[in-house]
């Protein structure tokens, strides 16, 4: 390595931002605060560009010792950070987007009282963050991973006197937890197997593997394992419920960390482990399979919400499902691709329904909206990017990167037609709900109260007297990631980005293609085809026949609400898994456990000192007679007893 | 069959005697006084076995032994009873019985 | 029937009716003459023993001085005859038996380890001279001691026994 880039400072960066923000914020104006909130965290994405421009000139993958942290025999792991082409687009992606919310945020969140700890929170966020997309190991990967899930826990509860704002963040954190017990037991096994959780050191270990029924079963559950821990982070199913509940945070939370980069976590982990995924078939397909089938199903919920936020929410977990489908059939450069461009895309949309949040003093009810387009015309402009972008529309980035996933589901040797047909109805009906959002949010005539004052604790300081646009800075990064959303899907013209990426996926990347060029471009055809007939669709049913939604909702009858009630997942997990356990912990471990034989063993102890010491005490009777009786009986004892002895030892 | 001569048995039940009729006095009197004169005649028991045990084994220390209980005994009846006449003062009884507030 | 028995029986039996009797009487003097009878047979069984200065000092010490004492403290305190309270039933119940108990233990373990050496009469002569060997010489701290004890014993009955000062704190 020629050049020491000094990557730990990315990180670090973040953290002092942190730990200024969090210690001493609520000493600081608010001025103060936001001036070193912003200059960490732009702070960091300047070194991420610095690394850019020497990227040419190292040696890769380049790997950077920090710290000792553990070295026992057997096993050792260090503070190390590594970087590839892989490293490098997380990076820019974590940095750069999470820059841009960082200015938004300052306008979104100018009057909530706690200002200074969200920035705290948030630069936290960012330090584990990169510290999960740089590590070496799997090890310094996993507390990067788990400090995510802190954050998120930390900032989806950030109003936590709200009950379901602090429930949801419990939800998050439990949920996540339990992805997480699969990802250790597979880093478990990897110690187990490879005496490493080095990447480099594992990478190589599993490529040297002999072949076989044992190391191909290991290899399988090690990765089904890490799958698990991915749908847990990255909201898939089984593990996706916490997503839509975490739309209780603040708005900017949901586009940094539920949009953009704590989400894709899973999906960069799956990417960088595509190692062992390539050599164990079957746990690949495992998460195609789930990566579709939550790509279709969250799709479908998302139809029938009337909170824009959630709307969002299960959108992102079923284009999460897209990433997790491409990295199922091969196709990992596909995955990160789409994953790019969905940070440009679904940050812009959460930013911009926050702007439209404040724009109407608080009110998320989509069906309270409407007609905003004249009031807030920044807004329209950048959502509507974002929306075709979302739906595939070409050239914008969205269509790059979601048909080279469907080119690739249909094409690649672990893929096959039904994901790619599932993938064509998802993306119909993708571009359906995407319009009728925007439909009814900025189209037609204004269905919202008079505004009058009472928006929620962010901004409540105006008087509302009709909607308004919002200020500068917060429109500011909506525009940079709506041009973001127009043309950063050109890096895939050529395939560009698939090259880019190579020296990464190389040889695993399912390159051979089984299907000529025409297929390809017939492909592409019905994709954006499916996008402009959902487009089409939205607008005859909420933009000319406003009437006829209502209809067909009532024609499905009880299956309608079904879809509304989100299937009622939450509540069948509610009653299988949380109620048995709660009731269990309830009876068994406290009533029964805790209070039966613990405190009573240590109360009875009490108890039964207390009574002894009762009837002892009897004696004490302050009579002298009784005295003299008892120790006249004791001395017999005692005359007695050495009697005894006396005649022993005759 | 008694023998013709005195074996050292006899002194030694003859002080066992009075001592045990020493603590029956103690257990069975109410009045302070007589309690305190139980306390006397077990100590007199006492050092008959003393002198007994003194004329059996040669061993004069025995007796001054005796000695030294006689003097014990007469600092402790002096100081014994300036209690009980101190007690008198305040609980204006003799009655051991009413004397018995140090209780649990 | 050697008279050394008899004169031991005679006195003996002085001491077992003097002792029976002090439990008996109701009366505290009665119970102190009775005390005094038994300490002066036992002053007689001392001599038998051969015990001269003993036996002189029991009945100058102790039947002459602590018992002349207990009569003042009688005649003091004006004690009349003893009131039938039944204060503890314990001390009937559990001592009587117990003391019984190690008495019978005692006596057992008497009979059965000495039963028949003999102690001739005057068997170990107590000379004032021969004590006065001992105390004096092996015994001088155990004496000096004593002679302490005997001064704190002094003032704590006077302190104990003196009236008390009147609560107006005039000293008396």
């Amino acid at each position: 390595m020629t050049a020491n880039l000094n990557l730990w400072l990315i990180p670090v960066l973040a953290l002092a931002g942190a730990a200024i923000n969090g210690f001493f914020g609520k000493k600081l104006s608010r001025r103060a605060v936001t001036t070193v909130a912003l200059f960490f965290s732009g702070a960091a994405f300047a070194m991420a560009l610095l690394v850019v421009v020497k990227f040419s000139s190292l040696s890769l993958p380049y790997q950077e010792f920090f710290a000792h942290w553990i070295r026992i025999t057997g096993f050792s792991a260090d503070f190390a950070f590594y970087l590839d082409q892989l490293s490098l687009v997380m990076l820019l992606v974590v940095t750069g987007v999470g820059f841009l919310i960082h200015i938004y945020s300052v306008g979104y969140m100018w009057d909530d009282p706690s200002y200074y700890r969200f920035f705290s929170y948030l630069n936290l966020f960012m330090f584990f963050m990169l510290t999960l997309v740089l590590a070496n190991n799997y090890l310094l990967m996993f507390i990067g991973w788990e400090g995510v899930g802190l954050a998120s826990y930390l900032l989806i509860g950030f109003w936590f006197t709200k009950d379901s704002a602090a429930s949801a963040g419990k939800k998050a954190f439990i949920v996540n937890r339990i992805g997480d017990f699969g990802f250790l037991i597979a880093l478990f096994l990897l110690i187990k197997q490879f005496g490493s959780l080095n990447f480099a050191q594992v990478f190589s270990s599993v490529v040297h593997l002999s072949a076989g029924p044992a190391s191909e079963s290991l290899l399988t559950a090690v990765g089904i394992l890490l799958m698990v821990g991915a749908c847990g982070k990255s909201a898939q199913i089984p593990l996706y419920t916490w997503l839509p509940d975490a739309m209780e945070g603040p708005t900017p939370v949901s586009a940094l960390i539920h949009a953009a980069t704590m989400v894709t976590a899973g999906v960069y982990m799956v990417a960088r482990s595509h190692v062992i995924f390539e050599r164990a078939p079957t746990a690949l397909m495992v998460v195609a399979i789930i990566g579709t089938l939550t790509a279709l199903f969250a799709a479908t919920i998302g139809i029938a919400q009337t909170d824009i936020k959630k709307v969002l929410a299960y959108s992102t977990v079923s284009q999460l499902g897209y990433m997790f489908m491409a990295c199922g059939v091969g196709a990992f450069s596909a995955g990160i691709f789409h994953l790019m461009t969905h940070a440009f895309f679904k940050g812009l949309l959460f930013l911009g329904a926050g702007s439209v949040i404040h724009a109407v003093g608080g009110e998320q009810d989509m069906r309270k909206m409407g007609g905003l387009k004249s009031f807030i015309p920044w807004t329209f402009l950048t959502m509507g990017v974002a929306t075709l972008a979302i739906a595939g529309i070409p050239p914008l980035a969205g269509f790059w990167s979601k048909d080279e996933i469907l080119w690739k589901a249909y094409s690649s040797p672990n893929g096959s037609w039904v994901f790619w047909l599932i993938g064509v109805l998802t993306a119909f009906i993708t571009s359906f709900y995407m319009f009728r959002l925007l439909y009814m949010t900025f189209f037609g005539d204004y269905r919202g109260a008079k505004v009058d004052g009472h928006g929620h604790a962010a901004h409540d300081a105006h008087g509302h007297g009709k909607p308004h646009e919002s200020p500068m800075v917060m429109l500011v990064p909506l525009m940079i990631l709506a041009v973001l959303s127009l043309v950063g899907g050109l890096v895939g013209w050529g395939n560009h980005f698939e090259h880019f990426l190579a020296p990464v996926f190389g040889t695993g990347e399912a390159t051979t293609e089984t299907a000529s060029s025409f297929t390809e471009w017939l492909l592409m055809g019905v994709s954006v085809a499916v996008a402009l007939l959902g487009w089409w669709l939205a607008h005859l049913l909420y933009y000319r026949r406003a009437d006829l939604p209502q209809k067909i909702a009532d024609a499905f009858g009880s299956f309608y609400e079904t879809v509304v009630h989100k299937y009622y997942i939450d509540e069948l997990y509610a009653a299988v898994f949380v109620k048995p356990l709660v009731d269990g912990s309830t009876r068994i471990l406290w009533q029964g456990v805790d209070r039966n034989i613990i405190d009573a063993a240590v109360n009875d102890a009490g108890e039964g000192a207390r009574h002894a010491s009762n009837e002892v005490r009897h004696m004490q009777s302050g009579n002298i007679r009784s005295y003299a009786g008892w120790i006249a009986a004791g001395s017999a004892v005692v005359i007695a007893f050495m009697i005894w002895m006396w005649t022993e030892a005759r | 069959m008694v023998p013709s001569y005195v074996p050292l048995s006899y002194y030694l039940l003859l002080s066992g005697f009075l001592f045990a009729c020493g603590v029956v006095g103690f257990l069975i009197k109410r009045n302070i006084i007589t309690i305190f004169m139980s306390i006397e005649l077990m100590l007199n028991g006492v050092n008959l076995s003393f002198v007994a045990f003194a004329a059996h084994w040669q061993a004069l220390a025995g007796q001054v032994f005796v000695f030294f209980v006689m003097v014990v005994a007469a600092a402790e009846a002096a100081v014994g009873l300036a209690i009980i006449i101190a007690v008198y003062r305040t609980r204006e009884t003799l009655n051991v019985d009413q004397v018995n507030l140090l209780k649990l | 029937m050697s008279f050394h028995l008899i004169l031991f029986l005679a006195f003996g039996a002085v001491c077992v009716g003097g002792a029976v009797n002090l439990l008996v009487q109701r009366h505290p003097i009665n119970s102190a003459l009775s005390l005094i009878a038994v300490m002066a047979a036992l002053a007689g069984e001392y001599l038998l023993l051969g015990a001269e200065f003993v036996a002189a000092v029991q009945v100058i010490v102790y039947a002459g001085a602590i018992m002349v004492l207990f009569a003042f403290v009688i005649m003091l305190l004006n004690a009349g005859e003893e009131e039938n309270t039944s204060g503890s039933r314990i001390a009937v119940l559990v001592g009587v038996p117990g003391m019984l108990t190690g008495s019978v233990l005692m006596a057992w373990v008497v009979l059965r380890h000495s039963g028949t050496e003999s102690v001739p009469i005057g068997a170990l002569p107590g000379h004032p001279n021969d004590i006065a060997q001992l105390l004096f010489h092996d015994f001088l701290l155990p004496f000096e001691v004593t002679s302490v004890l005997i001064l704190i014993a002094i003032m704590g009955a006077v302190v104990l026994a003196s009236k008390p000062e009147a609560a107006t704190g005039k000293a008396d």
